[in-house]
């Protein structure tokens, strides 16, 4: 038998060799070409994930944006720093996208408002604005950069938060994983993990363009990581807390990335 | 006489099969995050000729309101977008494959006569290894879009961490207008490479999937050379 077969390769006509290779690879291009399609198929049709911290993206798809963010953390450096400009380029009229958690119909007095620090236990830390004044002031005027595709240099000064940390001597809470920030009525709240809160250039704002925080910026007191995208940078601090596990995030719930690191 | 003449090695279908489905994508949910602001126009002395993109033609391909979507798709892609381009090229200097590809002192010059050619202005085209003068240049470039894609992509993508990056491609504005016109080439650039192989016909095209090309041999050369040790090679390769 063995022999025989043998000799009937040997005896392929270049045509029946044609033939054969032919089939051998467009047999495969199909089969290949088809499980294409079925992984395609099913990434499409995959149902959403339960929704929890993250939700809105479909299952697969988060879990690449989870390790994708793992991969990435790699090349965080808290000496990575974002360009910085001169006072000239920034905007004059700094563009406000987004009221969610500050709406104009909702009461909200300034004046009365505290940071509140949660602290171990569950006892708060509450800081006027006054007090956060007298901290060192740092100024940045950088590139804001909004997930949606657009940008804007604009002017921002505050304190930063690794300053505010070591004055409340909150130096233990960096060696948990992650700040949670919500607004004072809770409708807006962004998760950070904690290399990027820490950033040199992270700062709790309350100007903008050398006066106090607009209501519609975010006054009194805002969010300014220029690590990450604009959908991080809360407007109107209500509470501050720490975590090592990740505090909930507006955006992520809708689909988007929970790290949206820049 | 048929005989079989190798072409296109595996690796190199492979890479090209595979990048054509993952580009496609790449391309659809770039769209989707462009959407979120679509500001690019053809605009010359303050007249607007064109907008990327007009909305008939968002709503064809079911664009709006995708941009999470769009940024999750082209963020697991990339990964795949970014390894199959590496495969090709580590295995073209490898394999030394690269010296068919890339454009040698004279292929521009011949560029130009294979263009006569192809537009039937010129009787004859230049000779030939496995690609002319003008593929050779159409391929390379290729190749170095992707790169180009990769690297503003990365600019765009973590412009603080990847600093450098974003510096080298001029800031990040200028940064996401290549990654774009980048994105635009590949759709030029397939357009006419699909007009190439539909006119160049069946035998090249069956060569990116099979790897080789039955070429007609004068029946005095076959007496010369037994077909045999061709053929055993052929199977060897594939």
């Amino acid at each position: 038998m063995e022999t025989k077969t043998t000799k009937e390769k040997k005896e392929l006509t270049v045509e029946q060799q044609i033939n054969r290779r032919n089939f051998i690879s467009f047999a495969g291009f199909a089969v290949l070409a088809g499980s294409a399609f079925g992984g395609w198929r099913w990434l499409s049709n995959s149902p959403e994930e339960t929704a929890g911290i993250t939700a809105g993206a479909k299952a697969p798809l988060r879990r690449a944006l989870n390790n994708t963010e793992l991969i990435f953390r790699n090349f965080f450096s808290s000496n990575h720093l974002v360009k910085t400009y001169p006072k000239s380029r920034a905007a004059k009229h700094v563009r406000v996208n987004s009221d969610i958690g500050i709406e104009s119909n909702k009461k909200f007095d300034p004046a009365t408002w505290k940071l509140e620090i949660v602290k171990k236990g569950g006892e708060i830390l509450q800081i006027t604005l006054d007090e956060l004044k007298k901290l060192p002031k740092t100024e940045l005027i950088y590139d804001f950069k909004c997930v949606e595709g657009w940008d804007q240099i604009s002017h921002w000064a505050g304190v930063k938060f690794i300053d505010l940390i070591e004055h409340y001597h909150l130096g233990e809470y960096t060696q948990m994983q992650y700040v949670g920030m919500e607004t004072p009525d809770k409708a807006y709240y962004v998760g950070i993990d904690m290399p990027s809160a820490v950033h040199p250039q992270t700062i709790l704002a309350y100007e903008v363009n050398d006066k106090p925080l607009p209501l519609g910026n975010g006054a009194p007191l805002r969010l300014i990581i220029p690590v990450k995208y604009g959908i991080k940078n809360l407007k109107r601090i209500g509470t501050i807390t720490f975590s090592n596990t990740r505090p909930r995030d507006y955006w992520a719930e809708q689909g988007y990335d929970y790290y949206s690191g820049l | 006489m048929k005989v079989i003449k190798e072409k296109h090695s595996l690796l190199m279908r492979w890479t090209h099969w595979v990048n054509f489905p993952i580009l496609t994508i790449m391309i659809w949910s770039g769209m989707l995050i462009y959407w979120a602001n679509d500001e690019y126009t053809i605009t010359l002395f303050g007249h607007k000729f064109f907008s990327f993109f007009p909305e008939w033609f968002y709503h064809a391909l079911k664009i709006p309101h995708r941009l999470s979507e769009g940024m999750a798709f082209h963020f697991l892609f990339m990964w795949f977008f970014a390894l199959n381009g590496v495969f090709y090229v580590i295995y073209s200097v490898i394999s030394g494959e690269w010296r068919e590809l890339v454009p040698k002192k004279n292929s521009f010059k011949e560029a130009w006569l294979v263009l006569l050619h192809d537009l039937h202005i010129r009787k004859t085209a230049p000779p030939q290894n496995k690609y002319n003068a003008a593929q050779r240049i159409a391929y390379t470039a290729i190749i170095i879009m992707g790169l180009g894609s990769l690297i503003t992509g990365l600019a765009i993508y973590k412009p603080v961490q990847f600093y450098y990056l974003t510096r080298l491609c001029g800031g990040y504005h200028f940064a996401r207008v290549l990654h774009f016109v980048l994105t635009l080439g590949y759709v030029f650039f397939f357009i006419i490479h699909i007009v190439q192989v539909i006119l160049a016909g069946w035998n090249n095209f069956r060569s990116v999937i099979s790897g080789f090309e039955v070429i007609n041999e004068p029946a005095e050369l076959i007496t010369e050379t037994p077909v045999q040790p061709t053929t055993a090679n052929g199977n060897e390769n594939n």
